[in-house]
């Protein structure tokens, strides 16, 4: 079995990736620290055949969930976030545009978009995360990335 | 197709290091850290040191494969295995005590579960033999209860997980030559020069 500080070096990047574009700039450390401390405590019996990545973001996944149920519970309305995100064009506007173009999709939506679009799972492995069919999860992710392109994309630099 | 996550961060190395550094903080917290490492530099160059929670484990020459030690560790002892150097710093803090000529053993817990048998015994009279001083590999049988286990000291010293701080290198050849070491004959050679000074 691999040393898990080379699971660190592999994923973790990815594994940010996933949560900060699951849970938002705000939480998206506290799930990841979740996700790993999970992993290292669940990694000895790890079958050794298994998709490392896949195991991951299910994990990710389950913390994602967790953090945005406790963000709700303690969240205090806001004023709405500006109707039409408009990029910048700055590497850093992630936690911004990309943001509140994610933000605003359904859950599971952002779930499915940023499993497949970003990690790169096969839709049946995506349905196996977010729960519901594979034709689900493959059509949560259209819808997904046809609202972003509409909110997101549009105006976008070519 | 335009790349949505584009303007996400691919390697965020600030982030990275925060929650590394997190990590570690947290498994130690839950006793999750079975195996600690780090490396520093030294005289006879870079040494990786491992430790679990009862003690330092292992000491690894740079000629040694890191990726390979690590394994080994993975497989001998825990995969939960995380580069965490505080652990090891007391020990890092001695053997630089130690190259620098302020220090002449060693107190730190050791683990010694990668040691079994008679070479934990071989092992457990290393500690006995004195800075600055030699013996043969006839004369550490002898002291180990088996006289005529001579090859067996020597594959109990070639095999040592922590050099240095149990010092196999005092172990010579009864011809006086210093005699193979896992971390390559100069690198014996500059210790017992360094202890005879």
């Amino acid at each position: 079995m691999r040393p898990f500080e080379q699971v660190v070096d592999t994923y973790g990047p990815v594994v940010l990736r996933v949560c900060r574009a699951v849970v938002g700039p705000v939480d998206a450390e506290d799930a990841w620290s979740e996700t790993f401390l999970s992993a290292l405590k669940a990694y000895p019996a790890l079958p050794a055949d298994a998709n490392v990545e896949a195991w991951l973001v299910t994990i990710a996944h389950r913390k994602a969930v967790d953090v945005t149920r406790a963000r709700a519970r303690r969240a205090v309305p806001v004023e709405e976030p500006p109707e039409a995100a408009v990029r910048s064009g700055r590497p850093e506007d992630w936690d911004g545009d990309l943001w509140n173009a994610l933000a605003k999709l359904p859950d599971k939506q952002r779930a499915a978009v940023v499993y497949h679009h970003l990690v790169g799972l096969p839709y049946q492995e995506v349905a196996e995360i977010v729960g519901g069919s594979t034709d689900a999860a493959r059509r949560a992710a259209a819808d997904g990335m046809k609202a972003l392109r509409a909110t997101y994309l549009e105006g976008a630099p070519a | 197709m335009t790349d949505v996550f584009e303007t996400l961060p691919v390697v965020d190395e600030a982030a990275d290091a925060r929650l590394r550094a997190r990590l570690v903080a947290a498994a130690e917290r839950d006793g999750l850290l079975d195996v600690a490492y780090r490396t520093v530099d030294s005289p006879i160059g870079a040494l990786l040191l491992a430790a679990t929670e009862e003690g330092l484990v292992r000491v690894a020459f740079e000629r040694e494969d890191r990726d390979a030690v690590l394994a080994s560790l993975a497989d001998a002892v825990s995969p939960r295995v995380l580069a965490a150097p505080a652990r090891l710093d007391p020990v890092a803090r001695q053997l630089d005590e130690y190259f620098t000529g302020g220090r002449r053993a060693f107190d730190v817990p050791l683990d010694l579960r990668l040691a079994k048998g008679f070479r934990r015994a071989v092992l457990a009279h290393l500690a006995e033999i004195p800075y600055g001083r030699t013996e043969s590999y006839a004369e550490v049988a002898a002291a180990a209860g088996s006289p005529k286990a001579v090859r067996a000291v020597g594959t109990a010293c070639a095999t040592n997980p922590l050099p240095l701080v149990l010092p196999c290198h005092r172990v010579v050849r009864s011809d006086g030559s210093s005699g193979n070491y896992r971390g390559g004959e100069d690198a014996k050679r500059t210790l017992l020069t360094l202890e005879a000074a």
